[in-house]
């Protein structure tokens, strides 16, 4: 295979801006912020949209076949091997850079909104640009190591927001489980870093490019790639690190919109893309990232379709779709991955948020069972909330029908470009059917419980502010108009192809012809089925649900359970921890360790008792010990 | 006289001194006690200078009489400043530093 750095120019720029404006942001945000809360979020908006500029001016700036490079300065030089601090704007980071900070100032302006009466609003501005600054760290470093600054940057700040309310113990919790299931995968993450640099001596992603398909065995870039993986899944929930995304909810719903769905959590899908010349030596490795991908796929999907809060649906349909993300970068269509990336932040981002202004207009009411009929009262919420449960359903012409459409079609000839996944690619494309149908469904569903119907709750639900329809009106625009935009003004197979391998391009049939609108929306027949069965199960035939949950009793309540998968864990993994942990506080540390420090206070306590009773304060004593002594020492001296 | 009859004096004195130290509460007669030590020691050293014909032993006899007197003058300093506190100068009642 080509390799891709090898024919690009590299132009000289100054991209160290684009991170420094939200770190800025973040230190005045928070700081301001002690005296004018209002203003905190205001800057925060500001810094992020400045980025969004800068970015922008880039994007502009990136000639074809170009990448920019700025090498800020030497980060660590031991021997022979160096890093620098640098960073690379490409056509792949371009996207993300926009979809990052785009979105970002989105969520920004909506958290002015969402946040307005919250006491500590400066700390949640400043975490929330300290994550921006991190995630662009993640996707402008130029080699893995400030990659993998953006990558525990990100982390931290997701552990941060989660737990932000932290006076309830049990969100505080939540963020630590997020933390410490994300550290499981970086472990894998750093082991693979330092394959890498025993094996190549460099991080820089150019020079690997350059370096590794021409010396690499395969089984070193399979260990290299899954180690890898093993990091994606903990960082974009796949199976078996997926269980902190849906607990990942405690946070503010801006945090989820922005962290837990749009941006951090694709970060693995953007790693894939960004290392595609290594994974493209190991077909067993995209075998296994294939298979994981489509089992998260289905469970997750599975596991939404029974779920009553409705932050938590939209979470284990985030990992249903980060699901499908992988599928495509594991059949070898990155571009497809970040097609679906880009399209599932539009159409993700406005969902959450719109149940953010639902659970904002029903006073922290998330309960879909304690909702419905609130089309009447919220008529943007609900209105943006449709056009992206379309988008997710996958609906001709819809954001997310083109994604979904070229994931499918990758799976059926994946078994062409990578002969591991020749069996496997046209089941694989079987089971992201069924997950996209039932997709259409549980998200359906949600939309029908919350805005359909009567209501049925018992707070006076109103429509949010304007700083929190804005950013969903221009976010369901977006789900609306961003396929159609990026399949065809923008041709991003096409775009992307300046980075990454996007094999042929296909110049189709115009969009408007009346052959590709017939059959965009035949191939939208899963959507069509889920949505049509959703609102027909959930507005008709009420009862029927009901029924159905009972005929499959156990079933449901396994699914209900979320396959028990964090009883397993805690079987198998935290309770043995917790026990081995107890056993080293008592047995070890309070025993061993303070009893031995206990136990030289008592000797020295317990000896000086006795010796001082030798200390009589009399004259007399003391010159006889004195002459004893004496005597005992010349004795002593003879005798030798 | 042989050096072992001076040695034998020098013996006795130096027991009469440690026993009255031991023995003896007089602040006063406890210094005498210890007067009564360091002569017993310069006799011995006198004895030892005359057997072997040296002068080293008479040179540290003046040495111990200069300290002697030297501790003579801080010794009965000491006592003055206990009798002024206690109104008596008995070595068993100066025992406040003990805890």
């Amino acid at each position: 295979m080509e390799s891709m750095g090898s024919h690009r120019e590299i132009v000289d720029a100054s991209l160290a801006i684009i991170p420094l404006c939200p770190l800025v942001g973040a230190m005045v945000a928070y700081i301001v912020g002690q005296k004018q809360k209002d203003l905190a979020g205001w800057i925060a908006t500001a810094a992020s949209t400045l980025a969004f500029l800068f970015v922008v001016k880039n994007f502009f700036a990136l000639g074809t076949n170009q990448v920019l490079l700025d090498k800020s300065f030497v980060w660590l030089s031991v021997g022979n091997f160096s890093i620098d601090f640098a960073f690379q704007f490409d056509h792949l980071t371009a996207v993300m850079c926009l979809v990052v900070t785009g979105i970002g100032s989105l969520i920004h302006l909506y958290s002015v909104g969402y946040m307005a009466h919250d006491e500590s609003r400066p700390r949640f501005f400043a975490y929330l640009n300290l994550f921006l600054f991190s995630m662009l760290l993640l996707v402008l470093g130029a080699n893995l190591l400030v990659l993998f600054v953006g990558w525990e940057g990100v982390g931290l700040c997701s552990y941060l927001l989660i737990g932000f309310w932290h006076k309830n113990i049990a969100f505080a919790g939540a963020g630590r489980k997020a933390f410490v299931v994300n550290r499981i995968g970086d472990a894998a993450f750093l082991l693979a870093m330092f394959l890498i640099i025993m094996n190549y001596g460099s991080l820089d992603f150019m020079a690997l490019s350059r370096v590794m398909p021409g010396e690499t065995s395969e089984g070193l870039a399979t260990l290299i790639s899954v180690l890898l993986f093993i990091g994606a899944t903990g960082k974009s929930a796949q199976i078996p690190l997926f269980v902190w995304l849906p607990d990942a909810m405690a946070g503010p719903t801006p945090v989820s919109a922005l962290i837990h769905a749009a941006t951090m959590v694709t970060a693995g899908v953007y790693l894939m893309a960004r290392l595609n010349f290594l994974f493209e030596m190991a077909p067993l490795a995209m075998l296994v990232v294939c298979m994981v991908a489509g089992l998260t796929a289905l469970v997750a999907a599975t596991i939404a379709l029974v779920q009553n809060d409705i932050k938590k649906v939209l979470a284990y349909s985030t990992v249903s779709q980060l699901g499908f993300m992988f599928l495509a970068a594991g059949a070898g269509a990155y571009w497809v991955a970040i097609f679906h990336l880009v399209t599932h932040a539009f159409f993700k981002a406005c969902l959450f948020l719109g149940s953010g202004s639902v659970i904002h207009a029903c006073h922290h009411e998330q309960d879909m069972r304690h909702m419905g009929g609130l089309q009447r009262v919220m008529p943007f919420t609900a209105a943006t909330y449709w056009i992206s449960t379309l988008a997710i359903a996958g609906i001709f012409p819809f954001a997310g029908y083109f994604s979904k459409h070229h994931i499918l079609s990758a799976l059926e000839h994946a078994g062409a470009h990578n002969p591991q996944l020749f069996p496997w690619g046209v089941p694989l494309s079987y089971i992201a059917t069924f997950a996209a149908i039932l997709t259409a469904f549980y998200v359906t569903r949600s939309a029908a419980m919350t805005f359909l119907g009567s209501y049925r709750g018992h707070a006076h639900p109103h429509e949010s502010p304007w700083q929190m329809v804005v950013p969903l009106v221009v976010l369901a625009g977006l789900a609306l108009v961003g396929g159609v935009f990026l399949e065809g003004a923008l041709s991003l197979q096409h775009y992307l192809g300046h980075a990454i391998p996007v094999g042929d391009v296909h110049h189709g049939e115009s969009m408007a012809s009346f052959s590709f609108l017939l059959n965009a929306l035949l191939h939208s027949w899963p959507g069509f089925l889920g949505v049509g069965l959703a609102l027909f199960l959930y507005t008709q035939a009420k009862e029927i649900p009901g029924k159905i949950a009972r005929a499959f009793g156990p079933f449901t309540q396994v699914l209900a359970n979320k396959y028990y998968v964090d009883e397993l864990y805690g079987a198998i993994i935290v309770r043995p921890l917790e026990g081995m942990a107890r056993f080293l506080w008592k047995g070890a540390d309070q025993a061993v360790i303070d009893g031995s420090v206990n136990g030289t206070a008592a000797v020295v306590e317990i000896s000086g008792e006795l010796i001082r009773t030798t200390s009589t304060g009399q004259l007399r004593h003391y010159g006889f010990f004195m002459f004893v002594g004496t005597l005992f020492i010349i004795f002593f001296y003879m005798a030798l | 006289m042989s050096t072992s009859s001076y040695l034998t004096i020098s013996i006795i004195l130096f027991s009469i001194g440690t026993i009255g130290f031991v023995v003896r509460r007089n602040a006063i007669v406890v210094f005498m006690c210890v007067e009564l030590m360091l002569n017993a020691v310069n006799l011995a050293f006198v004895a030892f200078a005359r057997h072997h014909g040296s002068l080293e032993g008479e040179a540290a006899v003046f040495f111990v009489m200069v300290v002697a007197a030297a501790e003579a003058a801080v010794g009965l300093a000491i006592i003055i400043a206990v009798f002024r506190n206690h109104r008596s100068i008995e070595t068993s009642d100066a025992d406040h530093l003990r805890l």
